[in-house]
């Protein structure tokens, strides 16, 4: 256990440099964007007085030096405090704590849903190169790859929420519905479906791609020769020979797009309507809200570096090669 | 073992999917629930703060003003005030209150809260209040049922009432008194007399309003459930509407461009009526210290160089009428067709612009302008685009410069780093809101929709001061009238369309559009059918 905990430590602290460039630059980045919070707030309001924007101003300290907003707001954040949201006038702690599931929900379903499918139908494209299911696979993928996710939300928005009825149009659950426990939870889980399809479908289309040539170079191993040679049904070869070693580098493809992904669901959620942390940042972005923006990029930034520690670690399970120590250590 | 409970588990999932199939359905039951598109969730939701339409949308269903905008003669229909009377020195105007009302906390409507909400609320916080209550001295509250306005320099009961249904939405004093008022919890959960109670917020999702049994209208309301759900997106309000989950998207929320499709689809009807009191313009914002934009007959020019008809057709869809001038033609008190106009001519701006001493350069320019369309609305957006071409077309090169809203509210009404920028300005009832100040001098940088373009007319200033102190209802409409020719002679801002917004809503509602504030009034007549 200890080495694993020294190799976590270890990567966290490795996280922080990178963590305060991102703050610091998304910080300049806003600050560089023309108007500020009061400016956006005076817009949605359709006017108001100077006296009272300067009021406002002096209140939020936004009339301070670029130097002295940012070290107070990196200092409030050392402290583990995100801070009070101008945009949406209430603490940004439990906005963010609203937020994530709902976020989380959507990713972790697409990228599930997305992997297991994806690397089935690679591993079944991939047994058997150049077969007419492995062409008829490896073109689908092609066309899903090249679609962009809004229009497929669209798409299947249309299709089969306007046209058909048989999902919600937007939202993540029934509104004031008085659900709980279970019948909630299927609740959300039916109104996940489309944007998980959404969203999953163009992840799957990689995740087959890449599982594919993995299997594809697999398969032309010594091993898998010398597997077949000594009488190991092809099925067995495939499962528990090539599969496992074309799975590594689709998960080195699974912490990679962690990232994407997340910027991917900002475009879903605001197709479907999700309240979910690309819309929180799309308002912070438009109300000018430092402390909000920042607060969800580092949270983002967190899960996006989580997610590629477990990557890690899956790597060090599936290629008993790969110790943790080793790779962290090069 | 683990697998079982997670096949348990699906099948209690895929239970429960199909059970929730039958529930969106429910939400047309007979006076029900009403589920309506709202695009925003706005920071501050008291209306006696932020007198703005995105809070009204939500927050007049809750906390009223003392009167609301009316089709009939008079254009008010009483609310919380019965009647309203003047002084005939200007400097009183009495309130008789309505009787028998009572706060959603139980507690009795008095005129205190009248006196409390115009003094400590109206007049030093809120966002239009501000100006139009800066001469208010004091309120006497003689009984209840009497409220007694008392101005520091006459002020036109004309005005005064023009103005209730925007700025006069009234507070329980005691709920808010010896509070911070602008950061009182009540802000978020509001308490009112209005025909609906604050149920909750779920940031992102929705704002839920329930029927206030104890309205004191009669048999009103006659919704039991008012839910806004919140759309940003405008693809998701057109198909919820065609999906049945919302039954009403009122300003605008389906685009002009979905209309036309919407409008066949069995059920939703389009409604183009119910906003006459909240006429936006499509105004051009001059920046007069453009030493091009100084000459009358550039500007003159530029007015010749738009073709109204073309923006009307091609941008609004024929939902806009032309603008005259800085009154919409469909304002029943002040508006007058006696003004100059500029009528599409080509040849005319040019010859303009040469005789103002700029011909054509060897490629056919003759300068260059800033030209920053405002974000806030596809068709401001898209006539940018088009009066670039327009300008084009008469050798003046306009670059545009986009911004988002903060970044425009800065560069134009802040640092005035603009030469002509597109602006929805907004018509309310009487040109002394927020009309005047688009044109008036002195106003400070930094007012948002007001002239930052530096324009100084020392006869227009005069006139516009004289309006605001003119208590005779005849000589200050004479004047507004004085006031829009001025406007349209000297072109300190051009005025391209007066447009409005529509609501698409589900046939079985009654009681649309009843009002000329509609979709900002208080809905207590609204039906919905089985």
């Amino acid at each position: 256990m200890r080495p694993l905990a020294g190799f976590l430590l270890r990567r966290l602290i490795g996280g922080v440099p990178a963590l305060l460039i991102v703050a610091v630059g998304v910080f300049l980045l806003l600050d560089r964007a023309g108007g500020d919070a009061v400016d956006a707030w005076l817009v949605s309001i359709g006017g108001g007085d100077a006296r009272m924007a300067a009021a406002l101003r002096a209140e939020y300290g936004l009339d301070q030096s670029v130097f002295s907003r940012l070290t107070f707001m990196l200092g409030r954040l050392v402290q583990g405090d995100f801070g009070w949201s101008f945009a949406l006038n209430r603490p940004i702690g439990p906005a963010i704590m609203e937020r994530l599931p709902n976020t989380l929900q959507l990713m972790g379903a697409a990228t599930g849903i997305s992997f297991l499918i994806g690397s089935a139908l690679g591993l079944i494209a991939g047994r058997r190169p150049g077969s007419w299911t492995d062409r008829l696979l490896s073109g689908g993928s092609l066309l899903l790859y090249s679609v962009p996710s809004f229009w497929l939300g669209l798409a299947l928005s249309v299709i089969f929420a306007v046209r058909l009825r048989w999902f919600p149009v937007s939202g993540i659950e029934t509104i004031a519905s008085g659900k709980t426990g279970l019948d909630r939870a299927a609740d959300v889980a039916w109104h996940l479906v489309l944007p998980v399809a959404a969203l999953g479908m163009i992840y799957l289309a990689l995740f087959l791609r890449v599982m594919r040539s993995g299997m594809v170079e697999a398969w032309g191993q010594d091993y898998a020769l010398a597997a077949r040679a000594r009488g190991v049904p092809d099925r067995r070869v495939a499962l528990n020979h090539a599969a496992r070693n074309a799975l590594v580098p689709l998960v080195t493809m699974l912490g990679l797009q962690a990232g994407a992904m997340l910027g991917g669901s900002v475009v879903i959620e605001s197709v479907f309507g999700i309240p979910g942390f690309g819309r929180l940042a799309q308002e912070a972005v438009a109300g000018r809200d430092a402390p909000l923006l920042l607060a969800v990029v580092l949270v983002s930034a967190l899960m996006v570096t989580l997610a590629n520690i477990l990557t890690d670690l899956a790597y060090g399970a599936l290629d008993p090669r790969v110790g943790s120590g080793g790779r962290d250590a090069a | 073992m683990s697998f079982l409970i997670s096949r348990r588990g699906l099948i209690g999932v895929a239970a429960g999917l199909l059970a929730s199939t039958a529930l969106p359905r429910l939400a047309l039951a007979a006076g029900g629930r009403l589920v309506v598109a709202a695009d925003s969730e706005p920071r501050q939701l008291n209306p006696a703060i932020v007198a703005s339409n995105g809070v009204f949308f939500i927050a007049s269903k809750i906390v009223e003003p003392l009167a609301e905008a009316s089709f009939e003669a008079g254009g008010l229909r009483p609310l919380l005030a019965t009647s309203w009377e003047g002084s005939e020195d200007g400097l009183a105007v009495t309130f008789r209150l309505r009787e028998g009302v009572l706060w959603h906390d139980g507690k009795p409507f008095t005129s205190a809260d009248v006196a409390f909400s115009a003094l400590e609320v109206w007049k030093p916080l809120q966002n239009i209040g501000r100006s139009l209550f800066a001469n208010l001295e004091d309120v006497e509250t003689p009984d209840d049922q009497t409220a007694v306005f008392r101005f520091s320099k006459p002020t036109p009961l004309q005005l005064v009432a023009n103005a209730l249904p925007v700025v006069s939405a009234v507070l329980p004093k005691h709920v808010y008194e010896g509070t911070e008022i602008a950061a009182n919890p009540a802000n978020a959960a509001l308490i009112g007399t209005g025909p609906f109670v604050w149920g909750e917020h779920k940031p992102g999702e929705y704002y839920l309003l329930r029927r206030n049994a104890a309205y004191w209208a009669p048999d009103q309301p006659k919704i039991d459930e008012l839910v806004y759900r919140v759309l940003p997106d405008r693809a998701a309000a057109a198909n919820s509407l065609e999906a049945g989950e919302i039954q009403l998207a009122a300003f605008s929320a389906v685009p002009l461009t979905d209309l036309e499709r919407v409008s066949e689809v069995p059920g939703l009807e389009v409604v183009t009526k119910g906003y006459e009191a909240l006429t936006y313009q499509l105004t051009v914002e001059i920046n007069h210290r453009n030493a091009h934009l100084k000459h009358l007959k550039v500007r003159q020019a530029i007015a010749h160089a738009i073709d109204r008809k073309f923006v009307l057709d091609a941008i609004f869809l024929g939902y806009a009428a032309e603008a005259t001038g800085p009154v919409p033609a469909n304002d029943p008190t002040f508006y007058t067709p006696e003004v100059e106009l500029y009528p599409h001519d080509v040849e005319k701006a040019r010859a303009l612009l040469d005789e103002a001493g700029y011909p054509a350069g060897a490629d056919g320019t003759r300068f260059k302008l800033r030209l920053l369309p405002a974000p806030y609305f596809n068709e401001t957006r898209q006539f940018g685009d088009y009066l670039r071409q327009a300008l084009a077309a008469v050798g003046i090169d306009a670059v545009i410069v986009a911004n988002d809203s903060a970044g425009h509210q800065k560069a134009v009404y802040t640092d005035h780093e603009f030469d002509l920028a597109v602006a929805p300005t907004v018509f309310r009832a009487d040109p002394a809101i927020s009309t005047t100040i688009l044109v008036r001098s002195g106003v400070p940088a930094g007012t948002p929709f007001s002239n930052q373009g530096g324009y100084e007319n020392p006869e227009l200033d005069a006139l516009i001061d004289e309006a605001l102190i003119t208590l005779d209802s005849g000589k200050r409409v004479d004047l507004y009238k004085r006031f829009q020719k001025l406007v349209t002679e000297d072109l300190p801002l051009i005025n391209v369309a007066d447009w409005s917004f529509t609501s698409v809503a589900s046939d079985r509602l009654r009681g649309l559009a009843s009002n000329p504030r509609w979709a900002v009034s208080n809905w207590a007549d609204l039906e919905q059918e089985a």
